[in-house]
């Protein structure tokens, strides 16, 4: 793009590859999730359990279909983003998000979700106070990763600083957390969690946990997913045999006298796309 | 399986917790926000036989984009006044406290639509109006028609409660386990 500085080239390009990415995010399942879902249909036997995820079938088709949001919680953006050695660490980067987004809430659309904690007072665009939350590492290539995020699963996550010698247990821990989470958080649920680090590093490793493709699990992700799953709380908590879709677990270095523990749910509609940023 | 038309009348006393059902006729959106402002300044559409849906819809052009159901649970202490008023049934999704579904007893039902099925719910749906816009997007009251919505009763008028059913099962569960 002629006449324009670099600056504004870098704000241009990560604003364009924002945009993508959501619409993308918001409007297609990833292949993992959908993989996901029908494993979960053909195990259940509930008749109410199989209408409900007859229902969510039928919502992705129709969202594809019709080019729209898959839910209408759009979420609020939380974006990964690495940058090479080439490309300037600067607040071009941020505000080019913040751009992108802006343009996704009007395109796609996308629901104005960010309020003032204490007014209540709607933004209207998506962004204002630190929102959209922005993730920056080194890396190979310049790539941007959305997850936009609903807040009836967000609002049941939570954090719990363990004692060194209780690793044994995080899994009742998890598993009591969605008990009482019931149905509120859209089961089918996908669970990340963050094991090790600080209060807040936890909690940073639980929403990344959400990132990894959900596959094989090892023998932690194994036992939680088993415990949550003998709950029976069952799609949208009308009971079945799938509460949870799959685990991912990061850990964190952490202190020697800690064992932060937290976990981050992720409600089906898992949104999350990655783009690569067309710079320089 | 049954298939109800807003507004409503006693039909949906027989209706039991675990029946799927399809829901036509006109419908309103309700989260936190608008129940304080209707309870405040009254109801602004006729209340008798009236279907409330949790839902803050994305709207566009006056369309609905997508519009599925939020967490009723929110609205666990809020739903007694529209009851009162004539209210028959609330949609959400997750299930509600002990205090709503006594106030549904032999008045109304809550049913359940599958949370995050936004798109599947805008196809079924046409916008009629809106109340209280100045509330933001997703708080206002949006006045809406819908068409075969599939539903699960999840609290009947008699008591019966298919959430609660599921997690009294699940902490006897949980009990064994740990």
């Amino acid at each position: 793009m002629p006449g324009l500085t670099d600056r504004e080239r870098l704000r241009t390009a990560v604003a364009q590859a924002t945009a993508n990415a959501l619409k993308e995010a918001e409007i297609h399942l990833p292949d993992d999730v959908k993989a996901a879902l029908r494993t979960a249909y053909a195990a259940e036997d509930n008749p109410v359990a199989k209408s409900e995820l007859e229902a969510i079938f039928e919502n992705i088709k129709t969202a594809e279909s019709r080019n729209v949001p898959i839910c209408q919680d759009t979420g609020v953006p939380i974006v990964y983003i690495t940058i090479p050695p080439d490309v300037p660490f600067t607040d071009a980067i941020t505000e080019g998000v913040q751009d992108g987004v802006r343009q996704a809430t009007v395109e796609i659309p996308l629901r104005p979700n960010v309020v003032s904690p204490f007014t209540r007072d709607n933004t209207g665009d998506n962004c204002g106070m630190g929102m959209p939350a922005v993730h920056i590492t080194p890396g190979k290539t310049f790539t941007l990763t959305v997850l936009p995020k609903g807040a009836g699963s967000e609002n049941v996550s939570a954090l719990k600083m363990f004692l060194p010698s209780e690793t044994g247990g995080i899994t009742r821990f998890i598993t009591e957390t969605m008990l009482r989470a019931g149905g509120k958080p859209c089961p089918p649920v996908i669970l990340g969690i963050g094991i090790g680090s600080t209060a807040d590093g936890a909690a940073a490793l639980a929403k990344e946990a959400l990132l990894i493709p959900l596959g094989d699990m090892n023998k932690p992700e194994q036992e939680i997913y088993d415990a949550v799953n003998a709950l029976g709380i069952g799609p949208m908590g009308l009971g079945g045999k799938t509460t949870c879709l799959g685990v991912r677990i990061r850990e964190g270095g952490c202190h020697t006298a800690s064992l932060p523990v937290a976990l981050n749910v992720q409600c089906w509609a898992a949104r999350r796309a990655t783009v690569e940023v067309n710079y320089p | 399986m049954t298939d109800l038309s807003a507004p409503l009348g006693d039909e949906v006393l027989t209706l039991k917790a675990g029946e799927r059902i399809t829901l036509s006729g006109m419908i309103y959106t309700a989260r936190d926000e608008a129940h304080l402002r209707m309870k405040k300044e009254g109801i602004p559409f006729d209340p008798r036989g009236a279907v409330i849906y949790h839902c803050g819809p994305v709207i566009k052009d006056n369309t609905i984009i997508a519009a599925g159901p939020t967490t009723s649970a929110r609205m666990n202490e809020l739903s007694g006044f529209l009851l009162d008023a004539g209210v028959r049934a609330l949609i959400g999704k997750g299930g509600m406290g002990d205090t709503v579904r006594e106030e549904l007893r032999g008045r109304g039902v809550y049913l359940a639509f599958t949370g995050g099925c936004a798109a599947l719910a805008a196809s079924r749906m046409t916008l009629k109006g809106v109340f209280f816009e100045d509330l933001g997007m997703p708080e206002a009251v949006w006045a809406i028609e819908c068409r075969d919505l599939p539903l699960t009763v999840a609290i009947d008028a008699e008591g019966g409660d298919l959430f609660r059913d599921v997690r009294l099962q699940a902490e006897k569960i949980f009990d064994k386990m740990f």
